[in-house]
């Protein structure tokens, strides 16, 4: 099938997108990386929207660090998420998620700003945002706000963005000395969405575990951190599978995803030991 | 609003090399651009969401799937296509070690497989069987059971390796 778009146009910096936003009463549609939206005009699941492309703006793409604070800007491309020295050493998470998502031509296109706002319940970088605590930036209208990653993603494909905002950033604390931050995720091949994900960071306050590919929106396990700081492996795994409530589809029951999140937590605590590499 | 917003877009950019200028629909995707409007028809555009990789090219330096950016998107990029590196000779060392290990048959998915590994080969090193199959497994082939492209791929980084100029 071929992609229907009503118009396009680029824009030339962050205050002329909004405005074309705006402008467009509705029937604007931020492009970032287009590895969503550009599938999803093929598919015509998406049509007839008027393309604002904001690709082109350099000043909402890569990573800094000011004091305990790592920000990403929402253009940074997946591949430069997992290549940057900031990031692998301060947010391996964000680092170590890159290798598990698609496949290198995607990673070279897609957005770290297009995954939050796309906010697939699959995809990885929602259920690290939440897991780090991170704060997300957007951009409107009436200017500026910071929205934590626990209040952004509100349902399938949902987030707390108001139509005429963009995403312009991420801001995620430094890993402290000692931290440890990993992902576990099972998928059927390389590349495809996860049918289970689970991202662990083990912090001086406390564990934090963020559960992707169990429902409509990734999931904070706050009964199974609580377990885990207690340091209650079993009592974790009981916690987490009865906090989730995940769906069954082609690719896998509901029954079957809840067994992988408690191994995928098992996974993950044995690593945090040094059990596995 | 409607000035604001095309429906067609003029795009300057270069081809392999040519520069070339266009007036494209707003949501013409690059495969149709460069099939439909330049006759390249080395990149084909298969499942058009990204899945299959056919449709794999060389955007300012690296690959990406041709079906899910758009012909407007491309003003001022550099694009290379299977057409372009086969004349510049970049990937012949590539090509001969498919003939010879027999890594294509029906040669569908070859242009994308191509332009895929060859970003694996230019950045050097001389990746494992493993690390070829993960670069390439985005790159769907229907017929060869992709043992024989691991092989060529291979064959190829040692090569490379062993002139001194990978
Ligand atoms: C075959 C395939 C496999 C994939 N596998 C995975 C996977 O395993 N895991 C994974 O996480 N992802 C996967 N993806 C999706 C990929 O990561 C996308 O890049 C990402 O979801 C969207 O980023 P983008 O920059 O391409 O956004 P786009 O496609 O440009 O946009 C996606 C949506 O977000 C909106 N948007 C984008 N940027 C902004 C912004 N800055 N502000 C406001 N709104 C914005 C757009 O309007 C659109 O609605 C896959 C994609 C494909 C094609
Ligand atoms: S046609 Fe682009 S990935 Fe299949
Ligand atoms: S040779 Fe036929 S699809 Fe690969």
């Amino acid at each position: 099938m071929k992609a229907s778009a009503a118009g396009y146009a680029r824009a030339e910096n962050l205050r002329h997108a909004i405005e074309m936003l705006v402008a467009s009463e509705g029937e604007g549609r931020v492009l970032a990386g287009g590895q969503s939206l550009v599938a999803a005009m093929n598919m015509r699941l998406s049509a007839g929207d008027l393309l604002v492309d904001i690709s082109r703006l350099n000043e909402l793409s890569g990573v800094s660090q000011e004091g305990d604070t790592v920000r990403i800007g929402a253009l940074t491309r997946h591949a430069q998420v997992g290549a940057d020295p900031i990031v692998r050493a301060r947010v391996p998470l964000l680092a170590a998620a890159v290798a598990h998502i698609a496949h290198a031509a995607i990673r070279n296109r897609g957005t770290i700003g297009g995954a939050l706002a796309h906010a697939d319940p699959a995809a990885e970088f929602p259920a690290c945002a939440l897991a780090l605590g991170a704060e997300i930036h957007v951009e409107g209208p009436e200017g500026d706000r910071s929205i934590p990653a626990e209040d952004f993603f509100e349902d399938v494909f949902t987030t707390a963005l108001e139509e005429d905002e963009i995403l312009t950033a991420l801001s995620v604390p430094a890993a402290e000395t000692g931290e440890v931050q990993l992902i576990e995720e099972v998928a059927r091949r390389s590349g495809d969405y996860a049918l289970a994900g689970l991202c662990l960071v083990r912090r001086a306050k406390g564990h934090r575990v963020a559960l992707f590919s169990v429902g409509p929106k990734p999931i904070l396990a706050t009964g199974a951190m609580t377990a885990l700081d207690a340091g209650d492996v079993d009592g974790a795994v009981a916690a987490l599978t009865s906090e989730i409530d995940p769906p069954s589809d082609t690719q896998a029951s509901a029954a079957y995803r809840r067994h992988l999140a408690g191994v995928l937590l098992r996974r993950a605590v044995a690593r945090l030991e040094g059990d596995r590499t | 609003m409607t000035e604001m917003f095309r429906d067609k877009v003029d795009v300057a950019l270069t081809v392999n090399g040519e520069p070339v200028e266009a007036r494209v629909p707003a949501g013409q995707h690059m495969i149709d651009f460069l099939r439909l409007d330049l006759g390249l028809t080395g990149a084909h555009a298969s499942c058009e969401h990204g899945v299959c990789g056919a449709c794999t090219i060389r955007v300012d330096g690296v690959s990406v799937r041709g079906c899910l950016m758009l012909a407007a998107q491309a003003d001022g990029a550099e694009v290379w296509t299977v057409e372009g590196l086969t004349d510049t000779a970049a990937i012949t060392d590539l090509q001969d070690a498919f003939v010879a290990r027999n890594a294509l048959q029906c040669g569908f998915c070859t242009p994308g497989m191509l332009v895929a590994a060859e970003e694996l080969l230019s950045a050097g090193g001389t990746p494992s069987r493993a690390e070829i199959r993960e670069h390439l497994s985005g790159n769907y082939c229907r017929c060869t059971g992709y043992e024989a492209i691991v092989d060529a791929v291979e064959s190829v980084a040692k090569a490379r390796a062993g002139k001194g100029d990978a």
